[in-house]
């Protein structure tokens, strides 16, 4: 589904990928560890066209989409949650929602995919009027989750979805993934969080200093000493 | 002092904040989108009045847009036509050339570009067009009306009229429509914006076309009251809807209409008051009241983002 193909991008005059190629098959759940800084987040910006590479190119459905500008690669439905969420904070909860159809015109059915949404997040229908800028970081993760549903992604991409949450919103979040995985969401991760990545990926990628330097199955990676050792903090 | 010359004094006030909010319109929108206070904006001011002008003169030699009240009608409806979207394609202009290149510069190069583009068209009027003041054509007779005491004169209905249609229709299409919705969404996080599938770049100049068309449009409505246009006779009234913007909390655009009529009637009553010469002392005194007791301007947004 989706093919990225030896990437070399630069953030400011920092050479952040060299040479990444990750490869994410229609319903899986593909996941990209790392330490901070190892390229993770710069990868997914170039996918979804905040970045673009020097070299190399991103497939998506046979089609290049390395080059597009960020809304032409949402019109593809390769839908992102960004780094820290990114809530619009003036509007309301409904009105956040509304953004995420924003290149849909079908009104009857944004309003059953936001129905559908509150029932994913009860927490957002209670919150529904209220403004973005005031929910909390969960509630946040979870109406910005909600917002990149509403785009109705073919590919769906998360940034950090766990950074700076209570462990048990953490695990209501990678409860949702899972859910929406079953329902045939293709996903790819990006985590800080690697045991709870792996443990729920397909296959996963480890990142270092912008290369791959392991790939497999996310129960292989798990075990990898390596892995252990560095992203586990096992000794 | 007498309630007639209150009265009077708030007819003025009203009339000369209606066109202060209709430029303050423009520097807190191009803030609000991009961070930036656009200098060159109280040149956009004087680019409407000037084109106001040019069409104005052009067309009154036609006998059909002097004969009858439907033809003077149409002639200042296509002045303010020509001088807003002129201004309007200045502006987006302006935007593309001189701001685009720089949008991730650090945040003071693209504040030099505009004063370097406000330097550019003021000193361009001065030397194609005019160094001194030009008498703007009235061609239409001005009604006085005495209404409890208070003269009020069909120019000054006009100006506030338009105005107040012209700040309505911008806050109905900001509010209700899916590209004002577009704006609000690029003010508040481009970044996010861009992810939901809007393009910023058709946003961005969009929202260099409507604040300089207002602004053009308040250059026409200064040239008809004050009765004469000059290539700097943008520098102060840009400063005072600046002061009119922060007044209302910038980026904020009912803060900026707001602060536009707030600032007018202060000025007048000061004037009434006090003295004339002590106007813009007083004004600029409440700017900074204002700004010690609420930094964020009277409607500045107070929403507490977590993190």
């Amino acid at each position: 589904m989706l093919k990225v193909n030896n990437i070399h991008t630069f953030y400011g005059k920092i050479e952040a990928l060299k040479g990444i190629s990750v490869e994410v098959n229609e319903g899986e759940i593909v996941t990209l560890i790392g330490a901070n800084g190892a390229g993770k987040s710069t990868t997914l910006k170039t996918i979804s066209g905040q970045l673009h590479p020097t070299e190399g190119d991103v497939q998506f459905l046979g089609e290049t989409v390395s080059g597009m500008l960020s809304h032409e690669v949402t019109a593809k439905r390769i839908i992102q949650v960004p780094e820290g969420r990114h809530i619009f904070p003036q509007m309301s909860v409904q009105e956040n929602l509304d953004m995420g159809a924003f290149l849909r015109n079908d009104k009857a059915e944004i309003a059953a995919d936001i129905e559908r949404a509150f029932e994913l997040f009860p927490r957002l229908r209670e919150r529904k009027n209220q403004k973005g800028g005031t929910l909390s970081g969960g509630e946040q993760q979870m109406l910005a989750m909600a917002r990149a549903m509403m785009a109705k992604p073919l590919l769906l991409m998360l940034d950090e979805p766990s950074m700076g949450l209570a462990p048990v919103i953490v695990d209501t979040i990678f409860e949702t993934i899972v859910r929406l995985n079953k329902e045939g969401m293709t996903i790819l991760l990006v985590e800080q969080n690697a045991h709870m990545a792996l443990s729920i990926a397909n296959r996963g990628y480890v990142l270092e200093t912008g290369k791959v330097v392991l790939e497999g199955p996310g129960k292989e990676l798990l075990a990898n000493e390596l892995v252990r050792k560095t992203y586990l903090g096992e000794v | 002092m007498s309630m007639e010359i209150i009265g009077q004094q708030m007819v003025n006030g009203i009339t000369l904040g209606g066109l202060y909010a209709l430029i303050a319109l423009g520097y807190t929108l191009v803030y609000g989108i991009l961070l930036l206070i656009n200098f060159a904006h109280s040149e956009m001011f004087m680019t409407g009045a000037y084109v106001g002008y040019f069409t104005l003169i052009g067309l009154s030699k036609i006998d059909f847009f002097t004969s009858s009240n439907v033809g003077l009608l149409l002639l200042y409806v296509l002045a303010f036509l020509a001088g807003m979207i002129v201004t309007g394609l200045l502006g987006m202009l302006t935007e593309r050339f001189a701001y685009r290149p720089l949008r991730n510069a650090p945040r003071l190069a693209p504040l030099i570009s505009a004063i370097g583009v406000s330097l550019f068209l003021q000193n361009a009027a001065l030397l194609w067009i005019s160094s001194r003041s030009i008498p703007f054509p009235i061609l239409f007779e001005i009604r006085q009306d005495d209404i409890a005491g208070v003269n009020v004169s069909s120019m000054q209905i006009l100006i506030v009229g338009t105005t107040i249609l012209l700040l309505l229709v911008l806050d109905t299409f900001v509010s209700k429509t899916r590209v004002g919705k577009a704006m609000r969404a690029v003010s508040q996080d481009r970044e996010a914006a861009g992810l939901m599938g809007v393009n910023i770049n058709y946003i961005i100049a969009l929202t260099f076309f409507i604040g300089p068309a207002l602004g053009g449009a308040a250059g026409i409505f200064s040239g008809m009251y004050y009765g004469s246009i000059k290539y700097n006779m943008g520098f102060i009234p840009g400063i005072k809807s600046f002061t009119a913007a922060v007044i209302g909390g910038i980026g904020n655009l009912r803060g900026a209409m707001l602060g536009g009529f707030t600032l007018g009637m202060i000025e007048a009553l000061a004037a009434g008051f006090i003295s004339t010469g002590y106007k813009d002392v007083i004004a600029f005194a409440i700017l900074i009241l204002v700004l010690v007791f609420k930094p964020g301007g009277l409607l500045g947004e107070s929403v507490v983002e977590k993190v």
